[in-house]
């Protein structure tokens, strides 16, 4: 019975997803084509090695670990909604908390991508499988990353398939079975970010992270970019859908944003102080992401232009005129989104290694491979996410039900029309 | 028994990746028994021989000649050491070519385990001011000193605990070792590194056949492929046999000393009893075997 709907349900979500407008298609075949070009750029680097991007033994991490660094830190979307969500029971938040666990689905797949583009032996990935294969655990904090991403990209999968599978059946999900799983979620997802900082903070051979506030300065600006983007697409949920999204759930949440935002800046500060004043051979790294090295500067704009954005849009979100005004509410999300996104991505990868453990300073800047492979990965996102939202929204609205369900006039009101009767 | 766990799991993986070896057509220098191969040490003797084997005939096809992929385990008791006197280090880097000689590295992109820094004798040991690019006509330069790098051989190797699917690993006489079957090309290690002394193959290794060292181990010099990591071995195919490394022999001042550290008439004792050692970075509770000194 439950299997038969299971299919059911399945099926009626691929209907959905095959069907929409021509503004839907167009999106969708946009998002395609960029999948097609990363695919393809994908196809080239592996035939002729790693050689293709710019990365060398000097700075061997680079683009593509910046962003998956920066995609662990957008998975936190779904904590910054789900602790008011279903520990203070806060409705307006309640009602949207599910595009938060689905944004997080697409974050962490988009972050396994960018791993997968990274290593030089893909194909062997299953050595990281425990058991078959040789997950070096406890020491190697990569494979502590591995258990954790995958662990929390479960979580989330089980979490939203059950909220959308009870919807769909016209029944509210279990609390026994749903509330452990959500509350699972919180601490799972600071582990993330905790677990990908420490895989930084854990190399004493690289003093620009080794530090003790690299975790926290993690979930500090995860809490900034991931509601960013959320923000932005709740918006256009909104007009494009029938999925009603109340003014204060956005406002809150960019008051949330505010004050991680200010935790962000502060520990930033504190970093920045204890280089500068203390003035060791350590400071260097940072010299060489904010005013260069003997020349060598080609971060240094992207550097300040993202100091500037985190603290122009740290004003616009403290401000409740400013964070209410729709247009400035969407220009601080602009500013918070490409702010850390450059800050924990090449802003925290790169200065890392360089200069180099011996003192070589390799100037990196991203190849034409790794910036047509990245636009595949994250266009994959945006395609899973899409799909994600398109099944979801309809079963929030209650349009898509389970038929005999429907016709016997069993099922309740839509968990959104129910909620907002009350 | 572990022979037996040995072909479930690769039963299983042929199963479960079959489609994934499929997919990956352009890693075409994928034999079948090279992807679902266990780790190195998961191996039982008779699995390692065919292995040799299999690499043997491998190697010996591609390059055309006769090629003898060794598997010499640590000597019992041995733990091998290096010292280098820093005042007689001439910074002419004829052990980083003797290296790359003797342990098949990829000439083109080169792959150099020895990096030389040239230093200013008024810094000492400044990293952050040393040149590894220095292009001197006569060496060595005046006011400056020359400080050789290779992989330290901790006793407490960052790589060792980074490496997220166990494919380096610390070897009884103290050589930390790649599988390079194994290793699946992270390079967490490289980072993890306070000495650079790790390399990774950014395209397919070019060894033209003629400069092939057919002398190799299976931990060691064999040939490598694109997309794993490779460091200096004390050339362990020459080292496990009672033979100085390659650099060693190469060294026109007699800066390089080798040998046993338990070994109480040789080089390294002597060393430690009438010369004061220091090791790069001690501050990072690395340990290294790898010692420097000041004979003069």
């Amino acid at each position: 019975m439950i299997v038969r709907a299971f299919i059911n349900f399945s099926l009626g979500s691929l209907r959905l997803i095959l069907r929409g407008g021509w503004l839907y298609w167009g999106w969708v075949v946009a998002l395609l084509a960029m999948v097609g070009v990363g695919v393809w750029a994908y196809a080239g680097q592996l035939e002729q090695g790693l050689i293709s991007t710019s990365m060398r033994d000097q700075v061997s991490w680079a683009y593509y670990i910046g962003n998956f660094t920066f995609l662990v830190g957008v998975a936190a979307a779904a904590v910054l909604l789900v602790i008011p969500a279903y520990i203070y029971h806060w409705k307006p938040i309640k009602e949207v908390a599910i595009l938060g666990e689905l944004l997080a689905i697409a974050a962490i797949s988009m972050a396994g991508l960018f791993v997968l583009v990274d290593v030089g032996r893909p194909e062997r990935l299953w050595h990281l499988i425990p058991f078959i294969g040789h997950l070096n655990v406890p020491n190697s904090l990569l494979a502590w990353d591995v258990i954790a991403l995958n662990g929390y990209l479960g979580l989330n999968v089980v979490i939203v398939t059950y909220l959308l599978f009870s919807f769909y059946r016209g029944k509210h999900p279990n609390e026994r079975v749903f509330t452990p799983l959500v509350l699972l979620s919180i601490p799972a997802a600071i582990g993330i970010h905790t677990v990908t900082a420490f895989l930084y903070n854990g190399i004493p051979a690289r003093p620009f992270w080794n530090s003790a506030i690299l975790a926290p300065r993690f979930l500090a600006s995860a809490f900034c970019s991931g509601p960013a983007l959320l923000l932005i697409l709740m918006q256009l949920l909104r007009r494009f859908t029938r999925f009603e999204i109340r003014d204060a759930a956005i406002w809150k949440i960019a008051e949330l944003m505010a004050y991680a935002m200010f935790i962000n800046l502060f520990l930033l500060g504190a970093e920045v102080f204890k280089e500068y004043y203390s003035n060791t051979e350590h400071l260097i790294h940072m010299r060489y992401l904010f005013t260069g090295v003997d020349g060598h500067d080609s971060l240094v704009p992207f550097m300040w232009f993202s100091v500037f954005a985190s603290v122009a849009s740290f004003v616009l979100f403290l401000v409740p005129a400013t964070r209410r005004n729709p247009i400035t509410l969407n220009i601080g999300c602009v500013l918070i989104y490409s702010g850390v996104y450059i800050e924990k991505g090449m802003g925290l990868v790169i200065p890392g290694l360089t200069p180099d453990t011996l003192g070589e300073i390799y100037e990196y800047f991203p190849s034409t491979t790794e910036i047509l492979v990245s636009v595949g990965v994250f266009s994959i996102g945006f395609l899973m996410f899409t799909f994600m939202v398109k099944i979801a929204t309809p079963i929030m609205l209650g349009e898509f039900r389970q038929r005999q369900v429907a016709l016997g006039g069993a099922a309740g009101s839509p968990p959104l029309a129910q909620e907002n009767a009350t | 028994m572990s022979g037996c766990s040995t072909i479930d799991r690769r039963e299983f993986m042929c199963v479960a990746a079959g489609c994934a070896a499929a997919a990956m057509g352009s890693c075409s220098d994928l034999t079948h028994s090279a992807f679902f191969r266990d780790h190195l040490r998961e191996l039982t003797k008779t699995q390692l021989d065919e292995l040799v084997g299999e690499l043997e005939s491998e190697y010996s096809e591609r390059f055309g000649r006769e090629v003898e992929v060794g598997t010499t385990g640590p000597m019992k008791g041995v733990e091998l050491a290096y010292a280098l006197d820093l005042s007689r280090c001439v910074g002419c880097r004829r052990c980083v070519y003797a290296c790359v000689e003797e342990n098949n590295q990829s000439r083109d992109p080169q792959v150099h385990w020895i990096r030389v820094l040239e230093m200013d004798n008024e810094r000492g040991i400044d990293f952050e001011h040393a040149d590894a690019y220095y292009d001197a006509e006569q060496v060595p330069e005046p006011d400056k000193f020359y400080l050789p790098v290779a992989c330290q051989q901790c006793r407490n190797p960052a790589c060792v605990k980074t490496c997220p699917t166990g494919a380096t690993w610390q070897e009884p006489d103290g050589i930390t070792v790649i599988d390079y079957d194994w290793c699946i090309g992270c390079r967490c290690c490289v980072s993890a590194c306070p000495y650079g002394a790790r390399h990774f193959n950014w395209s397919e290794p070019e060894l033209p056949a003629e400069e092939l060292n057919p002398k190799t181990h299976i931990l060691g010099n064999r040939p490598r492929t694109k997309g794993v990591v490779e460091k200096c071995t004390f050339c362990i195919h020459r080292t496990r046999e009672g033979r100085y490394p390659a650099c060693v022999e190469a060294c026109p001042v007699g800066a390089r000393k080798f040998g046993d550290l338990h070994d109480p008439d040789g080089e390294i004792r002597h060393i430690f009893e009438n010369k004061r050692v220091f090791v790069l970075k001690a501050e990072l509770n690395t340990r290294p075997r790898f010692y420097y000194f000041y004979g003069a």
